[in-house]
């Protein structure tokens, strides 16, 4: 969770808050990524909904992605 | 800019002065004609130069230029050959906005124009007016008046705060709960079924009415270079004279206020923007309505609200209820929403209450900050953006509270 | 050889039950958001969909091997249409509908992106019911179902799942669940309260 993400990463992680529930697989696949806030849920210091993916994680975020229980996640390019 | 005025040809002379909305002389039918003339049949392009020209911009609370939407709803379904639907939203979920009752009241035939010259610009599917119970029946009476407008559906709106956010009035037309949806791509791109969908303000339809009657040139005739036009303004707290005015662009707050009845030197502050705005402190009453007046506030005109606040009221009390209210008024959809929010209230309520704990307001900014743009619609940044205007123009108010010397009246 | 596959038939069959059972407890898991022993969420939620894939293959050659016995008197029907068949059909019957569910469940759990989350979940729901349907017939029908470790095997089966669902039940389940607000999507409309 230290390293900001890339300012000019290509791909944004979108979260779908009315889907999310807080599970936290994301969490630990993306560890640099999300961290958790007290209540569970995914956060990404400085962003909101759309969190910037570098491209070295862009694999791990489809993990994420085609893990998350709840469907919430989905993988964007940004545009 | 050069307006594109040569479209248009009013059988009738446009309103002089500030009183265009509400310049009408009665809400029937005849009596609309008569005073602004017919609804001239600009071709597509013609109104969407016109708007563009004009500056209009939504007037439902997010500023987004008006012709860019329809112009977005256009390509989108002309592209995938899917007809627009077109949605006239008077949703007013904010508690202290009455402007588009009042304008359903006052002028129904404006908005109904602004709505079907939209709807013919588009070549719509489907036409919608959403808008609460109480405001139906008179546009219902309007409805009737006229043979154009019998494919405009009426729907009544729920009367809680996010019921107006776009996507909720969608999923309140597609027969769902009217809260918001998480959205990746825009309702004018794929709204109501799908189809490319247009959701603007009544005050937006209406003012678009004018504009394709009168021209660009006339609209930007009265207003700022950057808040061109009139707009209308629910005006509330300690006033003499509360209530709906229409006034120009740009027109300062202080003198707003006045004519609202105010006694500007009793107040302390106005809340700019509703519950989801910020606060603009006396000092701040020569600043005028344009963006870039109140950008130094954290403030927007919005849906034009402002609420004034009597200098010997505690304004720690009254936001603490106002987020209170906020926390409450969560559709229970996102996490960080539904559990930032009331932690939120909480904190800010036990300081309101006279808790002196010198942690408290960083506690806030923490719970504010951490709420900021988590959820699927504005309603967490909104509230964040309230409170944390509260800690900040309210800051002498804050030490006294944690000095336990506020002397100011707590009911 | 048509012992071998009576054996085959009857052992996939009994390794499917506990592979359901692991499932159920896995999945039940992955609802409270919670790690496994060092094991983490993602990790549960994979051996989930694993043990059930798993599962599922010994199903299948359960059903292979089981047609070509000649005692069962199976037809391909009997795998999809309950209640017809020529032995014990009422027990064989469970299992055929616990072969539809399992089928809903992992078509619509495989392809969960496309169907969506809400066709998802209503069709997991059936994991509760297919469950009990398939230890119904592996009891009605099994051959092994007087042998004492057969007995002791679906009594610890049982127990397992009776406890997870007893769980799955109680308050403290979903994790965070003591912090959260009690959310409720599914809240009526407010009626309109000014401070
Ligand atoms: C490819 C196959 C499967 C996948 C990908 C899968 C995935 C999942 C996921 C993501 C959850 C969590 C749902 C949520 O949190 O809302 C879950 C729950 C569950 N799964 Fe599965 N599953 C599969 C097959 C099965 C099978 C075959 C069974 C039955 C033996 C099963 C039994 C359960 C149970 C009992 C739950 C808990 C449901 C609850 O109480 O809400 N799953 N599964
Ligand atoms: S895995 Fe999905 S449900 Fe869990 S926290 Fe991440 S987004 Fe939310
Ligand atoms: S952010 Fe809050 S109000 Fe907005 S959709 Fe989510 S839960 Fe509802």
């Amino acid at each position: 969770m230290t390293a900001r993400p890339a300012a000019n990463a290509r791909l944004l992680l979108h979260i779908d808050w009315t889907a999310c529930d807080g599970r936290g697989l994301c969490t630990e696949i993306l560890p640099e990524l999300l961290g958790r806030d007290e209540w569970g849920y995914p956060i990404a210091p400085g962003h909101g909904s759309d969190v910037p993916v570098p491209d070295r994680l862009a694999p791990a975020a489809e993990e994420a992605v085609a893990l998350c229980p709840r469907l919430a996640l989905s993988l964007r390019r940004r545009d | 800019m050069s307006p594109v005025t040569q479209a248009v040809r009013p059988t009738v002379a446009a309103p002089a002065g500030t009183a265009r909305l509400t310049s009408g002389r009665a809400p029937g039918f005849g009596s609309h004609l008569a005073d602004f003339g017919p609804i001239p049949s600009l071709v597509a392009e013609g109104l969407l130069e016109e708007l563009r020209a004009s500056g209009l911009e939504g007037r439902g609370g997010a500023a987004f230029p008006a012709w860019r939407k329809i112009e977005a709803a256009r390509a989108r379904g002309r592209s995938r050959g899917r007809r627009a639907v077109v949605v006239g939203n008077a949703a007013e979920g904010e508690p202290l906005s009455s402007k588009d009752l009042t304008l359903l009241r006052m002028a129904p035939h404006l908005v109904i124009d602004g709505l079907l010259g939209v709807a013919t610009t588009l070549d719509a599917g489907s036409i919608h007016l959403y808008g609460p119970e109480s405001a139906l029946p008179a546009v219902a009476r309007a409805l009737a008046e006229r043979p154009d407008a019998r494919a405009i559906d009426l729907r009544p709106s729920a009367e809680t705060f996010v019921s107006g956010e776009a996507s909720a009035v969608v999923s309140a037309l597609a027969g769902r709960r009217p809260v918001p949806q998480d959205r990746t791509v825009r309702l004018t791109e794929a709204g109501l079924n799908g189809r490319p969908t247009l959701v603007h303000n009544v005050e937006t339809l209406a003012q678009i009415a004018l504009i394709a009657r009168f021209g660009a040139a006339w609209f930007r005739s009265v207003g700022t270079a950057t808040d061109p036009g009139t707009r209308l303004v629910t005006v509330s707290g300690d006033v003499a004279s509360p209530g709906v005015l229409e006034i120009a662009g740009g027109t300062r707050i202080g003198d707003l206020l006045g004519f609202a009845g105010a006694d500007t030197a009793a107040l302390s502050a106005v809340l700019v923007g509703g519950y989801h705005g910020a606060w603009v402190p006396a000092a701040g009453f020569s600043a005028n309505l344009a963006r870039e007046q109140l950008a130094p506030f954290g403030a927007a005109v919005g849906a034009g609200i402002l609420m004034a606040l009597d200098a010997r009221r505690c304004p720690l009390t009254l936001a603490s209820s106002i987020a209170g209210y906020l926390a409450g008024e969560t559709a229970g959809q996102c996490g960080p929403c539904v559990n930032g929010l009331p932690a939120m209230a909480e904190v800010l309520h036990r300081l309101a209450r006279g808790d002196r704990n010198a942690g408290l307001p960083a506690e806030v900014r923490r719970l504010a900050e951490l709420v900021t743009g988590r959820g699927s619609c504005h309603h967490p940044d909104g509230t964040a953006r309230f409170v944390l205007s509260t800690l900040t123009v309210f800051a002498e108010d804050v030490a006294a509270h944690l000095g336990g010397r506020c002397a100011k009246d707590h009911s | 050889m048509n012992e071998a596959l009576w054996a085959l038939g009857r052992g996939t069959g009994v390794v499917a039950l506990a592979l359901f059972t692991v499932s159920v407890l896995l999945g039940i898991l992955t609802r409270s958001g919670r790690p496994l022993l060092g094991l983490p969420r993602f990790s549960v939620a994979l051996v989930h969909r694993n043990v059930s894939i798993l599962a599922t293959v010994f199903i299948a050659i359960h059903l292979l091997t089981l047609l070509g016995d000649s005692f069962a008197q199976l037809r391909v029907i009997d795998f999809f249409v309950p209640f017809l068949g020529a032995v014990k059909p009422v027990w064989l019957g469970l299992g055929t509908v616990a072969v539809d569910l399992l089928v809903a469940v992992m078509v619509t759990s495989l392809l969960r992106r496309y169907v969506g989350r809400r066709v998802f979940r209503a069709v997991h729901w059936l994991t509760y019911a297919m469950w009990p349907f398939a230890l119904a017939h592996s009891i009605g029908n099994g051959t092994d179902a007087s042998q004492s470790w057969f007995i002791a095997f679906a009594a610890a089966c049982s127990a397992a799942v009776i406890a997870a669902v007893g769980w799955r039940l109680t308050r403290g389940f979903v994790e965070y669940q003591g912090i959260r607000q009690a959310a409720a999507p599914d809240r009526p409309v407010r009626a309109r309260r000014n401070p």
